[in-house]
């Protein structure tokens, strides 16, 4: 028996659906049974909240009068991209201010705009006949600009590698502070709640689809960069590590700054935590069955930020929260980055709007590749 | 009665002395150790809560400073942890080195224990949203 997305979206519209979070599902199907578990459930909701560097902003900021073909532009005293059309501008989560450093970033500026707050504007030009003026400094806000759109080119990254440190010293890394002779361990995913660890081979996530992002409805726009589907799985589909990836995209004027939040890591620099959360289509019992993974049914690799050593060690996420892991017969302690408390949160938000008939699910425009993906290295070569 | 925290710095030489057992008996004083790192030849860190009254606490710090090799500190700061606007990542909890800050394994909320907290300030630095502070 099968279901399809326009039989599910017609049981939201009529408040009718049945919807469970990805881990809700886990004790359903233990309970009931797959076969009778399928029948009653239609969709399952994921969450993630963790810090995504690879996020920023587009913003059109409207034309003043004289207008001005923006050559250089800075929000806060934070730089952002400016090599597209006059007024429109990138800002990228991780960049520094000019006059702050790593204190204040671009991440700043976006939970800044996305809390409605003023925000300082200065751009330079080199003067056209039809773009007459040089520079302007003003002040801007969610009110005043035209578009604002997160477009993020890498989030929720299907699983990633756990990280501790062999060397004698102190790392700081964007996998957290990681003390010396393997003092510690910390991994970053939402595990059995993770969008991507619920539908592991991209049967119903894909172009097009519809996600929560920053709390409100934004969609998948693309496979996301270093998406690496032939990294090696399990036999339930798991990619042990990194593999998939997605580049999502949401309007940043209804996000909320619950869901977007900046993030210094020590001596790294500035990243951003993104709320995500997907609803599943139970379409078949093999769908259900990939959501009902379990933290046990997950393994990651531990890397050694140093790259000093290759430990051949795997471990499962159960093991990971369990707050110690053994390496090399020690025990040691181990540290989330990403929020489980907040995708939680999301996923239970999501389901309450799935059965509130406010967020209808999507078919995928296009669906990911599962193989046949390279992941290329930068090499040097001669120029 | 009153609690004090202390960091006790001992120097090469100094761990022949039965410092702790000294502050109790002599002085009638609780010695609560909360950390303690120290070697023979060594030089070593003793974190501790001293607890008594207002002259039994001051006499025993004035016993410790007329010891050769030992020097105390008095924490005078404590950590502030603006809950409100923590998003329970965990950060904090991989470098916390007395398990003050944990998470809960039901809620996955960060939990601060006081009491536990030696006030050395690796979490306001690991933490990304600068949600933790040392405060006088």
């Amino acid at each position: 028996m099968q279901k399809t997305i326009a039989e599910i979206n017609e049981k939201i519209k009529s408040g009718k659906a049945t919807v469970f979070t990805a881990e809700e599902i886990i004790s359903v199907v233990e309970e009931k049974g797959v076969k009778k578990a399928f029948e009653e459930v239609d969709v399952v909701t994921t969450g993630t909240f963790g810090p995504m560097c690879s996020s920023g902003m587009f913003i059109n900021f409207g034309h003043s009068n004289p207008p001005i073909r923006m050559s250089k532009v800075s929000l806060n005293d934070v730089p952002a991209y400016a090599g597209i059309a006059a007024v429109d501008a990138y800002i990228g989560a991780t960049e520094h201010s000019e006059r702050l450093g790593m204190q204040y970033g671009g991440a700043h500026v976006i939970e800044d705009f996305i809390k409605g707050k003023d925000i300082v504007l200065s751009a330079e030009s080199y003067g056209t006949d039809c773009y007459p003026r040089k520079d302007i400094k003003t002040i801007i806000n969610k009110n005043s600009v035209n578009q604002a759109y997160l477009f993020n080119p890498r989030n929720c990254y299907q699983n990633y590698a756990a990280a501790t440190n062999s060397t004698d010293k102190i790392m700081y890394t964007y996998m957290g502070t990681l003390l010396p002779e393997f003092g510690n361990v910390t991994y970053s995913t939402s595990g059995e709640l993770s969008p991507l660890l619920n539908d592991p081979e991209y049967r119903t996530i894909g172009i097009g689809t519809r996600v929560f992002i920053g709390g409100t409805q934004g969609y998948v726009a693309w496979e996301g960069t270093q998406h690496d589907p032939d990294q090696e799985r399990l036999e339930n589909g798991v990619p042990i590590g990194g593999a998939g990836t997605l580049a999502l995209i949401g309007d940043a004027k209804k996000m909320s700054s619950r869901y977007i939040k900046a993030a210094i890591y020590e001596k790294y620099g500035v990243s951003m935590f993104v709320g995500v959360g997907i609803p599943i289509p139970i379409l078949d019992e093999d769908m259900l069955m990939k959501t009902a993974v379990r933290n046990r049914d997950i393994q990651t690799v531990l890397v050694d930020k140093s790259g000093r050593e290759n430990l051949n060690i795997k471990l499962n996420y159960e093991q990971l929260r369990s707050g110690y892991v053994e390496i090399r017969g020690n025990k040691v302690h181990t540290a989330p980055l990403s929020s489980l408390r907040l995708a939680r949160e999301i996923a239970h938000e999501l389901k309450k709007q799935v059965q509130q008939g406010e967020f209808m699910l999507t078919e995928p425009v296009e669906k990911f590749k599962t193989k046949g993906h390279r992941l290329n290295k930068l090499e040097d070569r001669e120029v | 009665m009153k609690t004090i925290k202390v960091s006790l710095q001992y120097s090469l030489n100094s761990i022949t002395t039965p410092l702790v057992s000294n502050l109790i008996r002599k002085f009638n004083v609780e010695v609560n150790i909360l950390h303690a790192n120290i070697s023979l030849n060594k030089i070593g860190t003793l974190i501790a809560d001293i607890t008594g009254n207002d002259q039994d606490i001051q006499d025993a710090l004035d016993y410790i400073e007329n010891q050769d090799g030992i020097r105390y500190k008095l924490f005078n700061k404590k950590l502030i942890w603006q809950e409100e606007d923590c998003v329970h990542c965990g950060a904090c909890t991989a470098v916390c080195p007395s398990n003050a800050l944990t998470m809960n394994k039901d809620t996955w909320c960060l939990e601060f224990s006081k009491e536990k907290c030696l006030v050395c300030g690796l979490c306001a630095k690991a933490c990304p949203l600068n949600v933790m502070s040392l405060q006088a």
